[in-house]
């Protein structure tokens, strides 16, 4: 059984649809990269697991199984002791999700508090402990300090620190280093992918930056307008991507290893842009898709498990590319 | 201690800004004052009915009336310098006694109004913010519009009515009944029945104003990302509204509060009037009908004293209330 399952869910707000169909499963202690442009719905699909949902949106329909149990169904006192305890979460701003009138010892206390029977005491000698393991120096007298104290860094290893005091099964991290410097960024990712090895816990990533996916991700699932196209091992992945707009996200790519230089070749992009996804009635990337055919306007093109023994489980939304690598892939209608 | 240290800081700059302020207050009323017709010799006079060009010329010459404006204010600024607040030509006593009988009695009725009003208003505001859009806040709008729009004398004046003539459960004059003799609870008993009509028509109006200031600011604070970090950490919503959200919706309402706290003091002459409440609302409006300036330039500066002194408290909560301020001084 996985860890987390997400089957056939969908999220909507009045007037759209912010996720279409979602499937996808994460297995314990892995990290499963969750990419997409800005909003393909990967934040309200990781959300919906939380149940953290803005109060205008609601789950159409799906489950979502953690543990066995399904926490759509959770009532609102259960689903609480779940939050903080088993699933966590890492928002993407950390300049804004800290509360900056408590001092970030009280806020990591307060969830250690929450969820483990521990006095004042020993919940803020713990909340030292857990800011001395994300690394922040001088932690004994930096639990006093408040949120401007710190740096975006800082703030966000303290995020961490509060995402990991109760020791979780599942680490949601929305875009945790969006807002951070590149060299800030690799730092907190490399801090993120010691602690699941540390503490044993799986790590639902959500990004756009496939750079990150391909250090720090085990398997991928690429989301486009609402829907999951593509479900990859990260190695597989890289080397040959199926759907066609992953193949345009890894052709986007600036690679170092090639000559290829902005200032002598025009990079290479995805024509026309997501908004042509909207009321489209078959597979949303046909009209920037480079091999679509009539077909594929007509009905969205269902999810199609590969079976692919070596390169573990593979699925993708299209048809098309499927026939086009033909024998290598045989595939098995899902 | 940071919390200390913060407070101090706060504490130093308010003191560095309070000086010059407190000057400019004085002279300016002192000035603004002798633009006024009439002097306390012609109040006098008039009261005595008869008056010869001589005896005026004798009053004005006994309280220094006679003398140009600068020397007076110079003599005024000379004795100030001393605690000395000068001495009433009208009552025939210093002034400084006058103010210190009648500071008790509006202190006791601004505080208790501005506590009255803003735990209300916070309250109300809390709830309004909860419910949004549904019917708990749609009927507290319409009581607070109501609140807001109805002067505050106009809502003493009903509450009296209804409370004190129709009800008969509260006195509707004075601080306390005359000649009861009472000791112990008796005496704290009487008090707050004397003080809870004025100072409710008093907080009435504020009431409205913290009750849609917190309603908004819990709003906008429900949108913030930290809140959803705190429902991420399992903790229960109400725990959730007041430490998390409460308390950062809180300080513009503080903010506003300390702004508020001069107009408080208008609104008391109203008031206290209203209420035969023995204030110094009401010694102001006294000494203006009497031309007794010095009894109103004392009353000015005591004013001008409390709302710096309530500003300096206004700080010292913000300081507590949100750490980003007072750090760098």
């Amino acid at each position: 059984m996985s860890l987390l399952a997400v089957e056939r869910l969908s999220v909507a707000f009045p007037g759209q649809v912010a996720v279409r169909d979602a499937s996808f499963a994460i297995e314990a202690g892995e990290t499963l990269a969750l990419v997409g442009e800005s909003g393909c719905g990967k934040s309200v699909t990781a959300f919906s697991v939380m149940r953290l949902l803005p109060p205008n949106a609601r789950v159409t329909s799906g489950r979502i199984l953690f543990e066995g149990t399904d926490l759509l169904a959770e009532p609102p006192a259960g689903m609480r002791r779940i939050r903080g305890k088993r699933i966590s979460l890492i928002q993407q701003e950390p300049m804004t999700s800290l509360n900056p009138v408590l001092s970030i010892g009280a806020q990591i206390v307060e969830v250690l508090r929450r969820h483990e029977k521990l006095s004042r005491r020993a919940a803020r000698a713990r909340a030292t402990e857990l800011l001395d393991l994300v690394s922040i120096p001088d932690a004994h007298r930096r639990v006093d300090d408040y949120p401007h104290n710190l740096s975006g860094g800082m703030r966000q290893r303290v995020m961490i620190a509060m995402a990991v005091a109760c020791g979780p099964k599942l680490l949601i991290a929305d875009e945790p280093t969006t807002a951070l410097d590149v060299t800030t960024q690799a730092q907190v990712l490399d801090l993120l992918d010691d602690l699941r090895h540390r503490l044993g816990m799986a790590v639902l990533l959500i990004t756009h930056d496939l750079g990150v996916v391909a250090q720090w991700a085990d398997r991928i699932a690429v989301m486009y307008a609402g829907r999951i196209v593509e479900k990859a091992s990260i190695g597989p992945f890289f080397a040959e991507p199926l759907h066609p707009y992953s193949r345009g996200l890894l052709g986007a790519r600036v690679d170092v290893d090639t000559d290829e230089h902005y200032l002598a070749n025009r990079l290479s992009e995805i024509p026309g842009s997501v908004g042509s996804a909207a009321g489209e009635q078959g597979c949303p990337f046909a009209p920037r898709c480079p091999v679509a055919q009539a077909a594929c306007r007509q009905a969205p093109p269902p999810l199609l498990e590969l079976d692919a023994v070596d390169t573990g489980a593979r699925a993708v939304a299209c048809p098309v590319s499927v026939a086009q690598t033909g024998g290598r892939h045989a595939a098995a209608v899902g | 201690m940071r919390m200390g240290r913060r407070i101090a800081t706060t504490l130093r700059r308010t003191v560095i800004h309070a000086g010059p302020t407190v000057l400019g207050i004085i002279v300016l009323d002192f000035l603004l004052l002798q633009l006024m017709p009439g002097d306390a010799a012609d109040v006098i006079a008039t009261e005595a009915g008869v008056a010869t060009a001589e005896t005026m010329a004798a009053i004005r010459e006994r309280f220094g009336l006679d003398q140009p404006v600068l020397t007076q204010l110079m003599n005024f600024l000379g004795h100030l310098a001393q605690f000395d607040l000068g001495y009433s030509p009208r009552y025939n006593m210093p002034v400084l006694d006058m103010i210190m009988m009648r500071l008790p009695g509006t202190l006791l009725l601004m505080v208790t109004a501005l506590s009255l009003a803003l735990a209300m208003g916070v309250i109300v505001g809390s709830v309004m913010a909860a419910w949004a859009g549904r019917w708990p806040d749609r009927v507290l709008s319409v009581v607070v519009l109501l609140l807001y729009s109805m002067p505050g004398f106009w809502v003493g004046l009903m509450a009296v009515v209804l409370f004190s003539v129709k009800l008969g459960w509260l006195p509707s004059d004075g601080n306390m009944t005359i000649g009861a003799e009472l000791t112990g609870f008796g005496l704290v008993a009487d008090r707050l029945s004397h003080l809870v009509l004025p100072a409710l028509a008093l907080a009435s109006f504020f009431v409205a104003v913290y009750a849609r200031l917190t309603r908004a600011s819990m709003l906008e604070v429900q949108r913030q990302d930290f809140m959803r970090t705190a429902h991420g950490k399992g903790l229960h919503p109400f725990f959730i509204q007041l430490r998390h959200a409460l308390r950062n919706a809180l300080i513009p309402v503080t903010t506003v509060a300390g702004m508020h706290l001069g107009n408080l003091l208008g609104g008391a002459v109203v008031v206290e009037t209203l209420f035969g409440w023995p204030g110094m609302g009401r010694l102001a409006l006294e000494a203006v009908l009497a031309r007794d300036f010095s009894v109103l330039l004392g009353v000015l500066l005591l004013s001008s004293f409390l709302v710096i002194l309530a500003n300096v408290t206004i700080d010292l909560l913000h300081a507590w209330l949100d750490p980003r301020i007072g750090e760098a001084g």
